[in-house]
């Protein structure tokens, strides 16, 4: 046999693509570089000195201290309870979605907004109405309930801000799954004479254990890679990720820090892979297929009532506590003065800058967004239409930033590019620059642009491309005039969600941003550390102006001038 | 409006997948070799999965072979991209590019090819008159019909004047009415224009219908290639036999022969058949007899016993026992002579010619 010819004609087929080859080269050296280089630095870094030879003096050396062990510990314990929770109540209203019968538009429109505030949210919102509405000068404890010491910092603080915050992306990912559930099977086994209980524990149960098991992973991956919350609400209940920050910008210890980075990368990684390869597998070859037809809705007043009055109040409460960050700007004195003023918005653009660090959070982001949607589509492009060698490289890579908590991408910056490229001064010039704030960007919110323009072009058939190409068209050709028009949605909400992501991401850039550059969110995080929630409230509400704006926007250009509107009006 | 005319030669050509299953290598397509001649037109025609389309993809170009080479025109193309190749393919699924209305989907490949506006123009207009789509160059592809759709994606084919056509089941989202339609007048402009055209369906009337030479093809290998008549009348294997039209085979051993003509004994009756010179004598072989071919009668050549006897209309549809094999009859306008019931016994009747020696 004339062996694997074919493999040796693609080859030929793909040199003969200069533009092809060029992209996929570049597209390698960017991943090897600004993702696989830092984490691989990080590693050398904490096993190996100059004068020490190979060592694990410095693993050794972290794991004595008590501070550490204790933050794993913390750090399991509340991933451990924020995915338990959340997954929970993303159950319950995934499930209230899909199977229970709500007739009124205000629980639709709850739903709906509960699922996008996670979105357009700066990640520290809800620590800091958290802290405004519970805590010592709290408007709940301190004027209703008449309690003036209590503490909403520690485990319960950030397990419930998290748990609040992360529970969106279970519901999102369970309404799909209870979605996909054949219908027909739960009403078999009704028909045979089980109970609604029995139907749901018997059938719906084992049919999306792996899908909880898979939203778990998620959410406790999310909430060990948080920093920003515990940061804000943890007290002086260290995680992992607080912990490595103070570690180098309190300490100056980078070698421990890089260290500590490697262990939380080991954690969150191996739980990436779990997800990953076993558990979404496992649900995909559980649910096959389609639902056949739509399901008969529970109508049953005894099920209705109290799981929609139990979802609204969760919803309603939600909604409370991002109304209340604008309202924190607003008021004179939180807790004791509760006269309107305009005193912090004041103060935000005269006494602290604010319209430089709009500027710079604005400019950076607005940089970052076209990069990251291009790339994004670019990836999903090479991953599902096309094949090559490298090609599980490119997905594997840009996906595993997935996996890679902020803090850790920014000490395997810092430690990476500080002196160049393996310490050699190559690229040591974007140290301190713009050029890493925009690449940090792009790197944070690749997987997320990857993702769905991947699952956007698996829609599209294949022999469209084909025909273009066929036709005479390049592969770039091919792209530029087929793929890219037919993605345009899934382009532009990549284009917003790169934007929007860049300019609420925190963790990894407030280790990297120098005093050149002024960024909202770490504004924030600086007010909010020194109590000053009038000024971390303005910064915040003017955020969030920003990016509900944005996505607002976006979803009026899509109605307006989206490709599934031209094709699905005749339809 | 052709340029010139390319032929296709396959030479020794096989592509092998992976099971994903299994994860085990198999042929989907097993050394083809084929030589199309320029200008006429070709049927794939096999059962599913039989490799048709990774045949006609191999050609395009989108499917790299395992083994062998392809020639188009006389050139090796085995390592041309399929933008660089000069074929042309009309997709199963049509295939238009949604975003574009109709004139941007035929003006696309001529786009490529920079050519100036009023060329294109004239060609378009052309093109999508010859295919009797001409005032609709505004519409959406969605604003289509599937037999407009489908004509659309045979005049951005055609406009391109490639040395080959490919077309890849072309007409099987058509109802049976516009598809002989449609299948009428691909061929008169293939036709006309005088370009090679391979063709997969595997709608036998279709295949019958269009084609100057048939390929018949089974699991990754070729069966036969003929003429529709000869792989008719003269089918190489049962599975030939079997997949065009209906066939009913008898075993039987060839116990005299005379130069061309000989006697086959089946199930103790002698049945002198003819085309046996190459066969040896005294060697099984089977007996290919269609259900049209023969009739049943008081006299005749095998003796048996009838077992279904249906009218149907313009026919009369009769299972009858030869000793232990089935034998299906249609006999047409069996009232000119005589109709029999279940439990008759009765003779298989037929011509010498008319019975084909396996
Ligand atoms: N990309 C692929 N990977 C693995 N196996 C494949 C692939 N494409 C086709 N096959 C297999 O190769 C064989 C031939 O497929 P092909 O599509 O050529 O069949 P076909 O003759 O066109 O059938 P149909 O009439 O159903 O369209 C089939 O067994 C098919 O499952
Ligand atoms: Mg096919």
């Amino acid at each position: 046999m004339a062996t694997r010819q074919s493999a040796a004609l693609d080859r030929k087929k793909l040199l003969a693509d200069p533009i092809m080859v060029t992209t996929i080269v570049v597209l390698i050296t960017f991943l090897t570089l600004f993702i696989l280089y830092p984490l691989a630095v990080l590693l050398v870094d904490s096993v190996y000195g100059k004068e020490t030879g190979l060592t694990m003096d410095i693993f050794k050396r972290i794991f004595a201290m008590k501070s550490f062990r204790t933050a794993i510990t913390n750090t399991l314990k509340v991933g451990f309870a924020v995915g338990i929770f959340s997954t929970i109540l993303g159950l319950l209203f995934a499930y209230v979605e899909v199977y229970v019968k709500v007739h009124s538009k205000f629980m639709g429109g709850l739903f709906q907004v509960v699922s996008m505030l996670p979105v357009v949210s700066p990640p520290f919102v809800l620590s800091l109405s958290m802290i405004m509405l519970f805590g010592k000068a709290g408007i709940i404890t301190r004027y209703l309930l008449k309690i003036y010491d209590n503490s909403v910092y520690g485990f319960w603080g950030i397990t419930i801000v998290q748990t609040l915050t992360f529970f969106p992306v279970c519901y999102m990912m369970l309404k799909g799954l209870l979605k996909n559930i054949d219908p027909s099977l739960e009403e078999a086994a009704r028909d045979m004479g089980a109970s609604r209980f029995r139907v749901f524990a018997d059938v719906t149960w084992p049919l999306i254990l792996p899908g909880l098991g898979n939203a778990f992973l998620v959410t406790f991956i999310e909430s060990i890679a948080d920093f920003a919350n515990p940061m804000i609400i943890g007290g002086s209940y260290d995680t992992l990720a607080t912990t490595i920050y103070l570690q180098i910008t309190g300490a100056y210890d980078k070698e421990g820090a890089a260290a500590m980075a490697v262990v939380l990368l080991a954690i969150t990684l191996a739980m990436y892979l779990v997800q990953k390869y076993i558990l979404e597998a496992k649900t995909a070859a559980t649910l096959t297929g389609k639902a056949s037809r739509a399901r008969m809705l529970i109508e049953d007043k005894s099920v209705t009532v109290p799981l929609t009055i139990v979802c609204s109040l969760i919803a309603l409460f939600v909604i409370m506590m991002y109304i209340c960050v604008p309202f924190g700007a607003l008021f004179n004195t939180w807790g004791y003065d509760f006269s309107l003023t305009t005193k912090w918005f004041v103060r935000v653009f005269e006494k602290y800058k604010g319209f430089k660090a709009f500027r710079d959070s604005f400019l950076l982001s607005l940089a970052s967004a076209p990069i990251t949607a291009l790339l994004s589509m670019i990836i999903s492009y090479l991953v599902v239409k096309r094949k090559f060698k490298a090609k599980g490289f490119i997905e594997f890579v840009s996906m595993l930033a997935m996996a890679v908590p902020g803090t850790v991408l920014g000490i395997g910056y810092i430690r990476g590019f500080v002196n160049g490229v393996f310490g050699t001064g190559f690229l040591s010039g974007i140290y301190g620059s713009a050029a890493i704030l925009i690449i940090v960007f792009v790197v944070r919110s690749l997987p997320t642009g990857t993702r769905s323009g991947i699952s956007a072009l698996r829609q599209i058939d294949k022999s469209i491309e084909e025909s273009a190409y066929d036709m005479g068209a390049d592969s770039f050709r091919v792209f530029m005039t087929v793929t890219l028009p037919l993605i345009k949605d899934s382009f532009l909400s990549g284009l917003v969600t790169a934007f929007v992501r860049s300019i609420t991401a925190i963790s990894a850039i407030i280790l990297l941003v120098t005093p050149q550059f002024l960024l909202i969110t770490v504004q924030i995080n600086e007010f909010a550390e020194k109590g000053s929630y009038g000024i971390a409230c303005a910064f915040a509400t003017i955020l969030i102006v920003i990016t509900y704006g944005s996505v607002l926007l976006m979803n009026l250009f899509i109605k307006y001038f989206g490709t599934s509107r031209k094709l699905k009006e005749v339809d | 409006m052709a340029k010139e005319k390319k032929g296709v030669i396959l030479e020794h050509i096989s592509k092998i997948y992976q099971d994903p299953k299994t994860g085990k290598d198999f042929y989907a397509v097993k050394d083809t070799s084929l030589e199309i001649t320029p200008g006429s037109f070709v049927t794939l025609l096999g059962p599913s999965g039989c490799g048709k389309t990774t045949t006609l993809r191999m050609i395009a170009g989108f499917e790299s072979p395992d083994e062998g080479e392809i020639y188009l025109g006389g050139e090796p193309i085995n390592a041309l991209t399929p933008n660089k190749r000069d074929t042309a393919m009309v997709f199963q699924s049509y295939a238009l590019l949604p975003h574009y209305n109709i004139f941007d989907n035929v003006a696309y490949g001529l786009k490529l090819r920079k050519m100036d506006k009023a060329t294109i123009k004239e060609k378009v207009t052309r093109i999508l008159k010859l295919v009797g789509l001409e005032g609709m160059e505004s519409r959406m592809t969605n604003q289509l019909s599937g037999g407009q759709q489908q004509r659309v994606a045979l005049a951005r084919a055609l406009v391109l004047e490639p040395g080959v056509l490919l077309f890849d089941e072309p007409l099987s989202n058509l109802d049976a009415k516009l598809r002989v339609t449609m299948r009428t007048e691909i061929r008169r402009i293939q036709q006309e224009a005088g370009i090679t055209a391979i063709y997969v369906t595997h709608d036998q009337s279709e295949a019958m219908a269009l084609s100057d030479q048939i390929i018949i093809m089974e699991k990754g290998v070729v069966a036969q290639i003929g003429s529709p008549q000869e792989i008719y009348y003269h089918p190489a294997s049962e599975f030939v036999a079997d997949f065009i039209g209906e066939a009913n085979f008898l075993k039987g051993n060839l116990s005299a022969k005379d130069g061309n003509g000989g006697i086959v004994t089946v199930e103790g009756h002698k049945v002198p058949v003819v085309g046996v010179s190459e066969l040896p004598e005294g060697k099984e072989c089977t007996l290919v007899l269609r259900p049209e071919s023969a009739v049943l009668a008081d006299s005749g050549v095998l003796p048996c016993k009838v077992i279904v006897s249906c009218f149907m209309g313009s026919y009369q549809n009769y299972h009858v026992m030869v000793g232990d094999t089935l034998v299906k009859i249609t006999d047409y306008n069996p009232r000119n002579k005589k109709i029999y019931a279940v439990g008759d016994t009765a003779w298989v009747a037929f011509e010498k010619e008319n019975i084909h020696v396996l």
